[in-house]
């Protein structure tokens, strides 16, 4: 029988039944934004980088279960303009300092506004007023780049089974919250093994003193563009990422 | 024989630690090819004090002070194409870490009660420029028309830029010049 494909941007994508959009695009490293997706987690579709048009609908596409015959849209100015409005909404929400963030140069958000060429936040900046946690021994944690992906929560949950983290409050007012009556991440039984410590895609959750170890200008995205690193997003997995 | 008019451009440092402006200096001997297309208005090149009609102002560092805020207004006045220079001038940048402390608390611990002060006193010279309660890009107080992003841009990225624009072309930072660090 005939592999079931899609067309992304024009280009035929064969899937296997029950793969979503997403999925089949990084088997086939097909590059398509996203933020909240992680190929080792369940899908939640929070962050709607990864929209595509299915067959003329905007649809989430890590969600979104590829159909024979589909066609979809992916790299459009149109599409990709919506994108990058996304990103400037996160940029005014949260405090994005780069040059003194750790994660410059390896970060998700980072790296996607370069690919999206995003010069400027655009909108006026939130600058909200969000304390960091450094009470733990090994892992800070600075709320201030928290981008709410839940992937922390889900590593936490599905794989440590410890639940560490939770999000709390809507709207404009949601925010990470850590399980122990503290608050403080210390109070927890969390840990520099936990698969949580190593799936922030932005700068929250740190390992401690292992600062600029890998020197600005020389990181992940400084060497090669996110949309040309399909192939490594899609291997991400435990092993690849402690 | 007809001479092409130069174009004007003035450049300034708001709140900003002039590094912007190092790093434009990094074009290096490609300033004499620059020079050879543009005049120099206001800028620290040059010690004009005010600005005057322009092609295109440079503006380094963010908005902190009321003094910014004029020079800024100046600027835009002026200058047919405003560009944001830098971290600063595009999102704040580090001036702007102080924007979730309280400002007269601030003044309070560095002049007053900090560890080691004797007899402090917050400066008052009506010379200075009062302090804003908060640290802002500069696109939040004047419309801005293109950004360059980084802490610094690279010379190589304000050089794109510039010659970008002066040849007439969409101005575009692609990798590796678009950085945000
Ligand atoms: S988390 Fe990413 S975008 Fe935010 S400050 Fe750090 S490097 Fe910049
Ligand atoms: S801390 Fe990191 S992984 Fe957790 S929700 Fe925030 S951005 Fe996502
Ligand atoms: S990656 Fe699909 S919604 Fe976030």
């Amino acid at each position: 029988m005939k592999q079931p494909t899609f067309l992304l941007d024009g280009m035929p994508v064969p899937f296997e039944e029950g793969q979503t959009i997403m999925d089949a695009a990084m088997a086939a490293d097909a590059f398509i934004p996203h933020l909240c997706h992680h190929p080792e987690f369940k899908p939640q579709g929070s962050c709607k980088l990864c929209t595509v048009k299915a067959n003329g609908r905007h649809v989430s596409s890590c969600t979104m279960q590829a159909r024979d015959g589909m066609e979809v849209e992916n790299n459009t100015p149109d599409l990709n303009d919506k994108r990058r409005t996304l990103l400037q909404m996160l940029f005014v929400e949260g405090n994005h300092f780069c040059p003194s963030c750790e994660k410059s140069g390896n970060c998700m958000l980072q790296a996607l506004a370069y690919e999206l060429e995003m010069l400027s936040p655009h909108f006026d900046q939130f600058y909200p007023d969000r304390p960091v946690d450094a009470s733990h021994p090994d892992v800070l944690l600075d709320f201030n780049r928290c981008i709410l992906c839940e992937l922390c929560v889900r590593a936490s949950r599905d794989v440590d089974g410890k639940s560490v983290f939770a999000l709390s409050g809507r709207g404009i007012g949601k925010h990470l919250i850590v399980n122990a009556e503290s608050g403080r991440l210390a109070d927890t039984d969390f840990s520099l093994l936990d698969r949580a410590a190593h799936v922030c895609p932005v700068g929250v959750i740190l390992e401690k003193r292992k600062g600029f170890a890998v020197p600005i200008g020389q990181r992940l995205y400084d060497e090669k563009p996110i949309g040309q690193q399909m192939e490594r997003l899609a291997a991400r997995t435990a092993k690849v990422e402690v | 024989m007809l001479d092409k008019r130069k174009i004007r451009l003035a450049t300034t440092s708001l709140a900003g630690c002039f590094g912007c402006h190092m790093s434009f200096l990094d074009i290096d001997e490609r300033l004499l090819e620059l020079i050879e297309r543009v005049d120099f208005d206001r800028s620290p090149l040059t010690d004009i004090k005010h600005c005057g009609p322009c092609d295109i102002g440079l503006i380094e560092g963010g908005v902190c002070n009321a003094e910014n805020v004029h020079v800024l207004r100046e600027f835009r006045r002026n200058c047919k194409v405003l560009i944001a220079l830098g971290a600063c001038a595009v999102n704040g940048g580090l001036p702007a870490q102080r924007n979730h402390l309280d400002l007269g608390q601030c003044l309070q611990e560095v002049y007053l009660t900090g560890e080691g002060l004797v007899n402090g006193q917050i400066p008052n010279d009506p010379e200075l420029p009062l302090p804003l309660d908060k640290v802002h890009p500069i696109d939040e107080i004047v419309r801005i028309d293109y950004f360059i992003p980084g802490c610094p841009p690279s010379g190589d990225a304000i050089w794109k830029f510039l010659t970008d624009l002066l040849d007439g072309r969409t101005p575009r930072l692609g990798h590796p010049l678009l950085r945000f660090d």
